[in-house]
């Protein structure tokens, strides 16, 4: 019986990977995370069914629905600016987060955590760098899908509610914007914020009211960095996301991006 | 709302062809019936064609056949035990092709169903869109990510409230307000401009009642929302780059620049 000569290294070495990722594709635990029509699944094919099952079966299909107009894609229209602001907000979500492991909001505090996390932190300039950078463009990129609406009449019926809420976003990211302002606690937060309280102390018969429940007390101090570091790391994103989810439904509710003009 | 498929319409449009197409050729037995049935391998339903297979209608056949054989045998044989008045043991044929059955009327689907949806050219969701998004996020997290490595947040010296910063200036998207403050009275330039402006912002869908979406037919509306927001932008821009100490007016090229982001 002649002896069949054996493939070289690498040819059995590719093979047992290929042998190996088979296996693993076909294990239960791989199949029960991704779910029929995933790009990840054994077998997976490019064809209209499972170009459907890949948004169908999966998180996606509360965001994207499995076919849109074919204008809705076109970069020109819609220059991706809804979808970059909702980026934005998870990149600063993620950002922010590793921002919070070394930053406590006390007056004695706040501005040493930023500058330790500046120079013996791992990436930390970095890091605070892009969250900073991030949230000047995403006040931009809301402040441009906006205008883009505007221009498309992308506004009219029946989307009418829906600019609505595109108006209370544009505020609450402003408002986010601003509470994080302070946190660094240095003479350029101290000094902004005092005169945009200022300003929001002028409001007609509650101003006086307005400005102590802004500043949790009558004049900026530790007081008003805790209430604020809590305003821009909870309060204000948990209901940017409620207002998100709404918008991003009544995107989907109300037939979709606006037609071609 | 009624919204039919449009890969339905798709098939019922051939469908109708198709049987104008038998039409013309002289009405055909029902060739395509079974090619009709195979292309659908869903097994979703089929809205065109004649979809009675030829079997089916042959085994009808003979059975309409046997029993009017078999009903005539009976008749025969009541009548030879005893003698009955002979009624009418078949139904006479009525229709004006000898049939049983007569066509009293055709209802056009549009007539009984309100289809609104005008078939519209789509594509899937995957991989047309989610790529041109997965290609801005990976651009935008490039560029926060290379300024980020080049250009460092503010953080300037430990708030301090004995020593105001000259100028002091709010957060830049603010700074158009801080301007308005110079020629109004706070509460006009802090609360009152922005509030309406706000209100009116919101309102915008309510109050356009215009229902073109097309540049040429809405000019009014255009230009109102490009002055709007050009009084935003150069308000913000002087705030921004031509105030100095004092808050007074400076040109940037002459004493430099007092601006923070």
């Amino acid at each position: 019986m002649a002896k069949q000569p054996k493939p070289p290294a690498s040819e059995r070495a590719k093979q047992a990977a290929s042998q190996m990722m088979s296996d693993m594709q076909g294990s239960q635990a791989w199949s029960s995370i991704f779910r029929p029509g995933s790009i990840f699944r054994k077998g997976y094919s490019d064809s209209p069914r499972n170009r459907s099952y890949v948004i169908m079966n999966s998180v996606l299909y509360h965001l994207h629905p499995v076919k849109v107009k074919r204008h809705a894609v076109k970069v020109s229209y819609t220059l991706c600016l809804g979808g970059l602001s909702f980026f934005l907000f998870i990149l600063l979500t993620v950002t922010g987060i590793f921002l919070m492991f070394f930053y406590r909001p006390t007056a004695a505090q706040a501005w040493d955590d930023i500058y330790t996390l500046q120079t013996s932190v791992a990436f930390g300039l970095l890091v605070r760098n892009m969250h900073r950078w991030a949230a000047h463009l995403m006040v931009i990129t809301v402040f441009l899908h906006m205008a883009r609406v505007f221009y498309h009449g992308a506004y009219k019926p029946p989307r009418e509610f829906n600019w609505v809420i595109g108006v209370i976003l544009l505020t609450l990211t402003l408002l986010l914007s601003f509470t994080g302002y302070l946190l660094p606690w240095d003479q350029l937060a101290l000094w902004a914020v005092t005169v945009g309280t200022n300003m929001m102390g002028f409001t007609p018969v509650f101003g006086d009211q307005v400005r102590f429940v802004l500043l949790g007390s009558v004049e900026i101090g530790t007081d008003t960095l805790l209430r604020w570091y809590v305003l821009h790391v909870l309060m204000l994103p948990f209901v940017i996301v409620i207002f998100m989810a709404i918008h991003f439904w009544r995107v989907r509710k109300d037939g979709g991006i606006s037609g071609p003009l | 709302m009624a919204e039919v498929p449009e890969h339905l319409l798709k098939r019922a449009q051939e469908a109708r062809e198709r049987a104008e197409a038998q039409q013309g050729g002289g009405g055909g037995a029902a060739p395509e019936s079974s090619e009709a049935a195979s292309s659908d391998p869903a097994g979703e339903g089929d809205a065109g064609g004649p979809k009675i297979p030829d079997h089916l209608l042959d085994r009808s056949k003979s059975a309409r056949d046997q029993a009017a054989a078999g009903s005539g045998a009976q008749a025969a044989a009541a009548v030879a035990t005893a003698p009955m008045p002979a009624g009418p043991a078949q139904p006479e044929p009525t229709g004006p092709g000898g049939g049983t059955q007569r066509l009293l009327t055709v209802v056009k689907s549009g007539s009984i169903q309100d289809v609104k949806a005008t078939p519209t050219d789509k594509v899937h969701v995957w991989p047309h869109l989610l790529v041109v998004e997965f290609v801005a996020a990976l651009i935008f997290t490039a560029f926060t990510l290379i300024f980020s490595i080049f250009v460092n947040a503010p953080l300037l010296e430990l708030a301090n409230f004995n020593e105001t910063p000259n100028p002091s200036k709010a957060p830049w998207y603010f700074l158009g307000l801080q301007e308005l403050l110079t020629m109004f009275h706070p509460m006009v330039a802090g609360v009152t401009i922005p509030g309406i402006a706000l209100f009116l912002l919101i309102l915008a869908p309510y109050v356009d009642r215009n229902p073109n979406k097309k540049p040429e037919d809405r000019k009014f509306a255009i230009s109102l929302m490009t002055i709007h927001l050009m009084f935003w932008a150069i308000l913000v821009l002087i705030g921004s780059f031509f105030r100095g100490p004092g808050f007074n007016f400076v040109f940037p090229w002459e004493v430099g620049l007092f601006f923070d982001l």
